[in-house]
């Protein structure tokens, strides 16, 4: 590869081997990536055409797990919170996110942005076991959550959160917004800072105020970031897993069950394995089906 | 380059292919051999630990120290044995339990339900064992849950675990509370019961805190408690062990679902049990929160030490004064993989544990509960007004009454988690019908059986 590469009838002579070699390089993240990500990925479709328990022989039954996803109310129920997650995970880290983002970088010279950045990434840098824990202590009905309503005099609000049948999965949507609004905030701020000064400076010798200028200069300019942001906290929603776990294990009755959490009873508890991975599957075109468009959305107007 | 556009995505799909190929090539899980763990078991005479050095492969429940304990006083006694012990939380154990008895079997297992695993051939047969150490003369109840059948079905059939001991459930009472509201003595019908609830209630104490939340619904406890009040032991046992035309759904069992409804709306669950977890529960009622909690006598030993002379145990009272008592009682399930490499060892340490006198000392100072063996075995003494003493003797009464039950929450393997949590959290919100849950409940249990 070293050697002056001179005339068209030099490259032509080497390809051959700078192909080769290009693929020995390649090679063992080819295989990495062959034998833990794509043969698992293959094997989930082949095991959802079957049904079996994981140890003993399986039967051929072609589409019917796809079908009984279709049908069974309860499996078609946890697609649904997934998308109510959406609103907690999704919408309210990004538009919290540009709030913030904006107002850190208002004040971007002071101490207290420091501050304020590091505090808001915290979230991330927790495992989220310790975070579903801790935040299961804050909404208990003897928890921090509650004892602050009830000293402003909301005793008749107070209630254990995460028990009862509708404030679960908004209170799991919580602990969600947590984790994922430092996450969105970083990444908005970065993309601000590449936004030339100029622009603004502009903008004010028009006239424009602070608001004016963040809806035609900032947000438009945070295209792509804000595209970034939301496909991974819609990932982030539609998997979820650990959080719902550790808080509430799906309950009560079902109210905060999730596509992840079900495929997971459903193999290692129920031991369907089949049945698991034809909700894997589903789950997997789900998340193509609504992260690929808002990828080309975001994507687009920038060129 | 004349490679690019078309010809990555070629590649790409060409590996991909390969990748398939490779994958669907077999059919997923082997032709599982059951024959050879199904086949019935001779006689083994003597199955003994040998003199020779021997490493028991180990795998038990983290949290209860009885198993390690008897394992420690085992190789004092037999200093060949070794033991090489690995120990997970028991919800870890139930999903572990097919791939790790099959991939890396251990000589000695707490189990979860065993049905589903002996239909793979993961467990040894133990007949041969029973008829040569005479577990088979001991009380039949003892083992029933433990039995069997060619088609899944418990209560007959081969053996394919043995108890460490078995334990004993009922309402635990805090005394001080209790003496409190005037419970002087303890309730002897389910009327008495509901007027204590009530008399709780009265007076601002929480009447009855019961775990009900995530994945654990723990109204069971007091459900299948009320469904022996109202009706007999016998048709719950049959649905348990997936006898033919099985239900939970009868018009005792309905009454009883109808009376716990009663319990909830008048308010005798503390508020928030859909959150509430085991050890919550247990911290509660130990700190003096509640009156009552419906439990296990696992949980004997740790209130003698935490409550000392403040906790009392009942069993279900009848619904008529006088009538016969049922409990949920059921054996610490310990089994050995048909795979074991000392499998006669894992065999002559149960037996160990069932009639050495040590070992009955320990299953009974550590465990809480009754020791396994024949009706006359020694029994270690126990000192007078523990809760140790009371739910041994409560293991008498239910002896007498042949009032022993297993736990409805393992019918089948995913019955409590899909079908009993989720409908009790429902009923404790208020969100379900009593006639609704039991429907429901059986729903599932034909369809997890029929799979």
């Amino acid at each position: 590869m070293s050697a002056p590469v001179t005339g068209r009838r030099a490259r032509r002579a080497r390809r051959p081997r700078a192909v080769w070699l290009g693929w020995l390089f390649a090679a063992p993240a080819i295989v990495m990536y062959g034998t833990f990500v794509l043969r698992p990925l293959l094997l989930t479709v082949q095991y959802s055409l079957y049904d079996w328990n994981g140890i003993g022989p399986s039967t051929w039954v072609g589409l019917d797990n796809y079908r009984r996803l279709l049908t069974d109310s309860e499996l078609f129920a946890t697609i649904v919170h997934a998308f109510e997650l959406i609103v907690f995970f999704s919408f309210v880290p990004v538009l919290l996110g540009l709030f913030v983002a904006a107002t850190i970088r208002n004040i971007a010279a002071s101490r207290l942005a420091t501050v304020a950045r590091t505090v808001l990434f915290l979230p991330q840098v927790i495992p989220l076991v310790a975070a579903g824990i801790m935040w299961s202590w804050l909404l208990s009905s003897t928890g921090l959550a509650n004892e602050l309503l009830s000293a402003v005099g909301l005793d008749s609000i107070t209630r254990a959160w995460l028990g009862e049948f509708d404030t679960a999965l908004p209170a799991v949507g919580v602990i969600g917004a947590w984790v994922l609004v430092g996450l969105c905030t970083l990444l908005l701020l970065a993309g601000m800072s590449k936004i030339d000064p100029a622009l603004y400076e502009a903008a004010r010798l028009d006239g424009a105020g602070p608001i004016r200028e963040f809806f035609s200069i900032t947000l438009p300019s945070l295209r792509q970031e804000i595209g970034v942001c939301v496909t991974v906290t819609v990932i982030a929603a539609l998997a979820s897993f650990d959080i719902v776990y550790i808080a509430t294990q799906g309950g009560p009755g079902n109210s905060t069950m999730v596509p992840g959490l079900e495929i997971y009873y459903l193999a290692f508890s129920e031991r369907e394995v089949g049945m698991a991975s034809a909700l894997a599957v589903a789950l997997v075109l789900l998340v193509l089906a609504v992260v690929l468009p808002i990828q080309r959305l975001t994507r687009d107007g920038s060129r | 380059m004349a490679h690019g556009p078309t010809g990555r995505p070629l590649l790409a799909a060409l590996t991909l292919a390969a990748l398939a190929a490779t994958a669907a090539c077999s059919a997923p899980g082997g032709n599982s051999d059951t024959t050879g763990a199904n086949a019935s078991a001779p006689a083994v005479a003597a199955a003994t630990c040998g003199t020779a050095p021997v490493t028991l492969k180990g795998y038990f429940e983290t949290g209860f120290p009885l198993p390690k304990d008897l394992s420690a006083e085992f190789t004092k006694q037999f200093p060949n044995v070794k033991w090489d012990i690995r120990e997970d939380q028991f919800a870890v154990i139930t999903q572990n339990a097919p791939r790790v008895l099959a991939d890396d079997p251990p000589d000695l297992m707490r189990l979860p339900q065993v049905s589903e695993l002996v239909k793979d051939g993961l467990l040894k047969n133990l007949d041969g064992y029973a008829q040569g150490t005479g577990w088979d003369k001991w009380p039949a109840s003892q083992l029933e849950q433990m039995r069997v059948g060619a088609s899944g079905q418990r209560g007959d059939g081969p053996l394919y675990a043995m108890g460490l001991n078995f334990s004993m459930t009922g309402l635990f009472y805090n005394k001080k509370l209790a003496s409190q509201i005037g419970m002087t003595q303890q309730p002897a019908t389910l009327a008495d019961l509901d007027a204590a609830l009530q008399k709780a209630k009265d007076a601002g104490i929480t009447p009855i805190d019961q775990f009900n939340g995530g994945a654990t619904g723990g109204l069971a406890f007091p459900l299948q408690n009320l469904m022996t009040a109202y009706g007999e032991p016998g048709p719950i046992n049959d649905w348990i062990f997936q006898k033919p035309g099985a239900t939970i759904d009868t018009p005792t069992n309905l009454q009883a679902v109808q009376h716990l409804d009663k319990w909830i709306k008048a308010g005798y669950f503390a508020k928030d049990i859909n959150s509430q977890d085991y050890a919550t529960m247990m911290s509660r009622f130990i700190g003096g929160k509640a009156l009552f909690m419906f439990n296990g006598d696992w949980e004997s030993g740790n209130l003698d030490k935490q409550m000392a002379g403040n906790a009392g145990f009942l069993l279900m009272p009848p619904a008529q004064a006088g009538g016969k008592q049922a409990a949920m009682s059921a054996p610490l399930t310990y089994g050995i993989s048909s795979k074991a490499k000392n499998a006669d060892c894992a065999a002559f340490f149960l037996n160990w544990v069932a009639t050495n006198q040590q070992a009955r000392d320990i299953a009974v100072k550590v465990g809480g509960s009754h020791p396994m063996g024949p009706a006359d075995a020694y029994m270690p003494a126990v000192q007078e007004g523990t809760v140790t003493a009371s739910t041994l003797a409560a293991g008498a009464t239910i002896g007498k009454d042949n009032g022993a039950m297993d736990f409805i929450a393992n019918a089948t393997g995913a019955i409590y988690a899909k079908g009993w949590t989720p409908q009790l959290q429902k009923l404790a919100a208020g969100q379900q019908t009593p006639d609704g849950l039991l429907k429901s409940v059986q729903k599932d249990y034909e369809t997890q059986v029929k799979n």
